[in-house]
C-alpha cells in the first residue's frame, strides 16, 4: 500500500505519462472515439476541448475507468491500466457536478479516499486540514455541503480530489456551474494549483477561452477524433483545419483559390501567406476579426471594403465589413482607435490588411483525399 | 466478491426480479394461453367462440364495460374539478387535501368495500339519511346491484384518477395562464383553450387507468354487487370453482388480459407509465 | 366589471364546495367504520348507541381470527424481506442502465401491476395444483413477492432519480469498489425510499385478497380472505373491529413512508 507524508501533498514527486493508445468506443451505431491516440507528458496540464458529442468526456471517462474501450490500450506511467477498476487506478477526479456527498460535511467528503485507503484518523486529520487550506477552505470542515455557494463547492471538490496525491487528475469541465467572474478566477487558481502540486492534469472543457488560459497543451476533439494537438499558440495562430479555426476565437472562414505555394486569390486579390498553402480545391482563408488591422498605404494584403455596421462593446468596436464583390466579415478595433479619430463611421470605406503570418489558409475538409 | 461480481454485470441485478415474475405471472399465463385452446383434448377455438355465443358471456362483457364506464365518467366527474381547486389552495391546505386522497389509497380495498357494504345497507346511514332529509320514503336498494358496485369501485378508484391527473395539472405553467389573460382572454375562455388541452393527457391517462382497474375487478363487484352483476372477473372465478372450466376461465382471462395490456399500452404513449404510478 | 368579479368569486364558491364534498366522500365510509366498530349492538349503527369492545373482545378471543391475522402478519413480513431486496436490485439495475434490456425488463417487472388479479390468481393456483403448493404459506409469499415487485421498484426508482450518479463514480475515484460506493454513498442517501418501499410491499401483502383467495385455505388462511368469506356469509361486526385495526396500521404505515420519500427528495 502506498504511504503518505504530508509534507508530500504540496509536489508530486513523479508526475506520470498518460498513453492513449488506439482507443475506440462506440454505442450501438454511433461511435464516439475512433482510433484516438495521445500522449502526454509527466507533469503536463492538457485539455481536451471540444463541442458537445465530440467524445472529449467520453475519452476522460476511460481514462478515469468509468468506461471501457472497445480497442485500443491505456498506459498509466508504464503500466497497462486499460483493465484496472477505476477505484485501483488513483487518480484524482473533479465532476462536472462535483458530486459531493451531501450527507457527508466537507471534512468527511475529502477524507473519504484517505478512509477507502484505511489511513488512520491520526494521520488524516492533517491531510484534510492541508488539502483544505490548499483551496483556501479553512475552517470549513464541519459545514454541511448544501450550506456551500457553487465556487465553495467546487474548491472541496478540487480538495477532495487532490488529498491522497494523486499523479493524475482529471477534471471534467469542473467550472461550467460557476458564473463568468468566478469562473475566471478560478481558471487562474487551478493553473496555480496544479504548477504547485506538478500532477499530470487532464481537462474537459467546451470553453475554448478556458482551454488557451489554463493548458500547457490543447487537443481539439471534433466527431470523435483528436482534430489537433498543440500549444495555446499553435492551436490559436495557427489552425490545419476549418474546424479548429471556426472552433476557436472569432473568423470568418473565406473560399479561397490557390496562386503558388505562398499565396493565394481571395476576392480577386492576392493574399501572401507566411507559411505553406495546403494542397485543395476546398481551401479557406482564416479571416481573424482582431488581425485585421487599419492598413497603411504599403501594408501587404489589403481588402478595400465598406463598413456597414459598427457596434460598440466596452474595450473594444465590432466592424461588419463587406467587399465590392459581396465578401462580408468582421473587424475587431480596441476602443482607442475611436478615440483617436480613425475608425471609420458606418456607410465609410477604409482598407483592411491582413500580416501575412496571419493570413492562414487551411482546407476545408483536411480528410478527403486527392 | 460475488455480490461485487453481479454489481459489475448490472444486468443481473434484473435476474432475481425477472425470474419472480417470470415464473409466477408470465408462466401461468403462457399455460392459461394454452388451455383456452383446448376443449375435451382437442385443439378447439370452442371457448371463445362461446364468449360471443352464449348470452351469460355476452351479458357479462357488457356489464363489465358498462360499470367500467360509468366509474370512468364519475370519477372524472368527481376528479376533475377536485384537481382544479386543489391546486389554487396553499401548501398546507393542498397537503391536508392529497392526505384525505391518499388515506383511502393505503387502506385495504377490503376494508374500503365493508364500510360501503354498511353505509349502503338497506337500514344503513346513507338510507337513514336520505330519509331523514325526506328525499325518499322508503329505504333504496343501494346494494347487491350495479349501483353499489359503481359507488363503490368509484370511491376505491378516484385516487387512481386524481393523483396523475393533479400531478400533470401541477406541470402546467401558471404564466400561460396569466398570458392568456395578459392577451385578453376571459378566465373561461383560457381555460378552455389553454388549461384544459395542457391537462388533457393526464386526464386520459388517469381515465384509462381507472377504465383499466374497473375492467379487471373482482372484490368489490362480489361483495357490493350481490350474486346478480356479474362482471368479467367474476365470470372467470366461477368458471373455475363452480364448473372447473379451466378452459373457459382461460379464455375469458386472455381476452380480458388482452383488453388490460392494450389499454396500458394506450396509455404509456400518452404520458409514460411511471409518471401515472408514480403519481 | 363588478358582475363579472361576482360570478367568479360564486364560482370559486361552487368549486370550493364541491372540492371539499369530494374529500368528504373519500374520507367519509373509512372514518365511520372505527367508531361504528366500537358499537354495541350486532346491527351496526352510527352513531353507536351504546359504545363496547365487544367485538374486539370477539375478535381476540376467536383462535380463527387471531390464527389468521398471525398467518398474515407472517406472509407480509416475509414478502417484505423478499420483494425489497430484488426490486431494489432491479431499481438499481434499470437505473445505471439504459441498454434495451433493461427497458424490456422494467416492462416486464411492472406487468404485476397491470394484469388483473383474478387472472393471476387463476395462474398461480393452476401451477400450484401441478406442484402441490397451494395452500402454504410459502406459496403466498412467493405470489405476494412477485405482486409486490413492481412497487418497491416505483418507490426506490424515484428515490434514485433525484439522485446524481456521479456520486458513485466519485466514490470510485476515491479508492472504493463498486459495492461499497453503493452501500456508503448511495444507500444512505435513498435510504427513506428504501424504506418507503419495504413499507408499500409489507402493506400490499397484508391487504391483498384476491390471490390469497386461491392459494390459501384452512391453516394457511389469510386475514383478508377469512374476512372475505365472512362477509360473503353475513355482515359481522367483528370485520368492523378488524377493519379499524387495519385502517389504523395502514394509515400509520402509510404516513410513515410518505415521511421516508419526501425526507430526502
Amino acid at each position: 500500500m502506498q504511504r503518505f507524508r504530508q509534507d508530500h501533498l504540496d509536489t508530486t514527486e513523479n508526475p506520470l505519462a498518460i498513453e492513449v493508445r488506439g482507443i475506440t468506443k462506440t454505442y450501438g451505431p454511433a461511435t464516439v472515439l475512433d482510433d484516438v491516440s495521445l500522449e502526454i507528458r509527466p507533469g503536463e496540464f492538457m485539455t481536451l476541448l471540444g463541442p458537445s458529442g465530440s467524445g472529449k468526456t467520453t475519452l476522460l471517462n476511460v481514462i478515469a475507468g468509468f468506461v471501457h474501450p472497445d480497442r485500443g490500450r491505456l498506459l498509466i506511467g508504464d503500466e497497462d491500466v486499460t483493465d484496472k477498476p477505476p477505484h485501483r487506478r488513483g487518480i484524482g477526479i473533479v465532476f462536472q457536478s462535483y458530486a459531493l456527498f451531501p450527507h457527508m460535511n466537507v471534512a468527511e467528503n475529502v477524507a473519504f479516499s484517505l478512509k477507502a485507503r484505511r489511513i488512520s484518523r491520526a494521520e488524516a486529520g492533517p491531510m484534510v486540514a492541508n488539502a483544505l487550506s490548499l483551496v483556501k477552505l479553512e475552517g470549513f470542515g464541519e459545514r454541511r455541503i448544501d450550506q456551500l455557494s457553487g465556487g465553495q463547492k467546487q474548491r472541496v471538490a478540487l480538495a477532495r480530489a487532490i488529498v491522497f496525491q494523486p499523479k493524475l487528475i482529471l477534471m471534467d469541465e469542473p467550472l461550467s456551474a460557476l458564473d463568468k467572474q468566478l469562473r475566471e478566477h478560478m481558471q487562474i487558481e487551478i493553473r496555480a494549483l496544479h504548477e504547485r502540486l506538478g500532477a499530470t492534469t487532464i481537462y474537459v472543457t467546451h470553453d475554448q477561452r478556458e482551454a488557451l488560459t489554463m493548458s500547457n497543451r490543447i487537443a481539439v476533439l471534433n466527431r470523435a477524433r483528436i482534430e489537433q494537438l498543440g500549444t495555446p499558440f499553435e492551436i490559436y495562430d495557427t489552425p490545419t483545419s476549418a474546424f479548429v479555426a471556426d472552433f476557436i476565437g472569432e473568423a470568418v472562414l473565406a473560399g479561397v483559390s490557390r496562386c503558388d505555394d505562398y499565396s493565394v486569390l481571395l476576392d480577386g486579390r492576392r493574399m501572401m501567406c507566411a507559411s505553406k498553402v495546403p494542397i485543395g480545391n476546398d481551401l479557406v482563408l482564416v479571416i481573424r476579426s482582431e488581425k485585421l488591422r487599419l492598413a497603411e498605404a504599403a501594408a501587404e494584403n489589403q481588402i478595400p471594403a465598406i463598413v456597414r455596421k459598427r457596434i460598440f462593446q466596452g474595450e473594444s468596436h465590432l466592424l461588419f465589413a463587406e467587399t465590392a464583390n459581396g465578401l462580408t466579415f468582421t473587424v475587431r478595433q480596441p476602443s482607442h482607435v475611436e478615440s483617436d479619430g480613425l475608425l471609420p463611421g458606418e456607410g465609410g470605406s477604409a482598407n483592411f490588411s491582413l500580416h501575412p503570418a496571419h493570413t492562414v489558409v487551411v482546407r476545408r475538409d483536411p480528410k478527403a483525399e486527392y | 466478491m460475488i455480490v461485487q461480481h453481479l454489481m459489475q454485470k448490472k444486468a443481473m441485478l434484473l435476474i432475481p426480479g425477472l425470474l419472480v415474475v417470470g415464473a409466477l405471472l408470465i408462466v401461468p399465463i403462457v399455460w392459461l394461453f394454452a388451455l383456452s385452446f383446448v376443449s375435451e383434448g382437442r385443439l378447439s377455438l370452442e371457448h371463445y367462440q362461446r364468449m360471443f355465443d352464449d348470452p351469460t358471456y355476452v351479458k357479462s362483457f357488457a356489464v363489465t364495460f358498462q360499470i367500467a364506464g360509468t366509474v370512468t365518467g364519475l370519477t372524472i366527474l368527481l376528479g376533475y374539478p377536485l384537481c382544479f381547486w386543489m391546486l389554487r389552495l396553499k401548501p398546507f391546505w393542498r397537503g391536508i387535501a392529497l392526505t384525505c386522497i391518499l388515506i383511502p389509497f393505503w387502506t385495504s380495498l377490503l376494508v374500503r368495500s365493508y364500510a360501503w357494504l354498511i353505509l349502503l345497507q338497506r337500514r344503513g346511514l346513507v338510507n337513514n339519511w336520505l330519509q331523514s332529509l325526506g328525499l325518499t320514503e322508503e329505504p333504496l336498494a343501494l346494494m347487491y346491484n350495479v349501483t353499489g358496485t359503481v359507488i363503490g369501485m368509484t370511491h376505491i378508484l378516484l385516487p387512481f384518477l386524481v393523483l396523475p391527473l393533479f400531478a400533470s395539472m401541477q406541470r402546467i405553467d401558471g404564466d400561460l395562464m396569466r398570458a392568456a389573460a395578459a392577451l385578453g382572454a376571459t378566465p373561461v375562455f383560457a381555460f378552455w383553450r389553454i388549461f384544459f388541452p395542457l391537462s388533457l393527457p393526464g386526464l386520459t391517462a388517469g381515465g384509462l387507468l381507472v377504465f383499466v382497474l374497473s375492467i379487471g375487478y373482482y372484490v368489490t363487484p362480489q361483495l357490493l354487487g350481490g350474486g346478480t352483476t356479474v362482471m368479467a372477473g367474476q365470470l372467470i372465478q366461477r368458471n373455475v370453482e363452480l364448473f372447473s372450466s379451466w378452459g373457459a376461465a382461460s379464455a375469458v382471462s386472455l381476452v380480458l388480459l388482452a383488453i388490460v395490456l392494450l389499454l396500458f399500452w394506450v396509455m404509456n404513449r400518452l404520458v409514460p407509465l411511471d409518471h401515472v404510478f408514480r403519481g | 366589471m363588478r358582475r363579472g368579479r361576482e360570478r367568479s368569486s360564486l364560482a370559486s364558491l361552487l368549486l370550493s364546495g364541491l372540492g371539499i364534498a369530494v374529500l368528504i366522500f373519500l374520507v367519509m365510509p373509512i372514518f365511520i367504520v372505527v367508531p361504528m366498530s366500537f358499537s354495541a349492538s350486532r346491527f351496526l349503527s352510527f352513531p353507536p348507541t351504546a359504545l363496547s369492545p365487544r367485538w374486539y373482545l370477539e375478535f381476540f378471543g376467536s383462535p380463527e381470527w387471531t390464527r389468521a391475522a398471525w398467518v398474515s402478519l407472517q406472509i407480509a413480513f416475509a414478502t417484505c424481506l423478499l420483494a425489497t431486496p430484488i426490486g431494489v436490485a432491479a431499481a438499481y439495475g434499470i437505473h445505471t442502465s439504459s441498454s434495451r434490456f433493461s427497458r424490456a425488463a422494467y416492462t416486464v417487472l411492472m406487468m404485476p401491476l397491470m394484469v388483473p388479479h383474478i387472472i393471476v390468481a387463476i395462474g398461480i393456483f393452476f401451477i400450484y395444483a401441478r406442484i402441490g403448493a397451494n395452500n402454504t404459506v410459502v406459496g403466498i409469499i412467493l405470489a405476494h413477492t412477485m405482486l409486490a415487485v413492481p412497487f418497491v421498484l416505483i418507490t426506490s426508482l424515484s428515490g434514485l432519480q433525484g439522485f446524481d450518479m456521479a456520486q458513485e463514480r466519485a466514490a470510485q475515484s476515491l479508492g472504493v469498489n463498486r459495492l461499497e460506493a453503493f452501500l456508503k454513498v448511495t444507500a444512505p442517501q435513498i435510504k427513506g425510499s428504501i424504506i418507503a418501499s419495504a413499507l408499500f410491499a409489507f402493506v400490499s401483502s397484508l391487504d391483498e385478497v384476491v390471490v390469497s383467495l386461491f392459494l390459501s385455505g384452512g391453516p394457511s388462511s389469510t386475514l383478508p380472505k377469512r374476512m372475505f368469506v365472512a362477509l360473503r356469509d353475513e355482515v359481522d361486526p367483528t370485520i368492523a373491529a378488524i377493519s379499524s385495526m387495519l385502517i389504523i396500521a395502514s394509515l400509520a404505515i402509510g404516513l410513515a413512508a410518505m415521511v421516508g420519500t419526501r425526507k430526502r427528495a
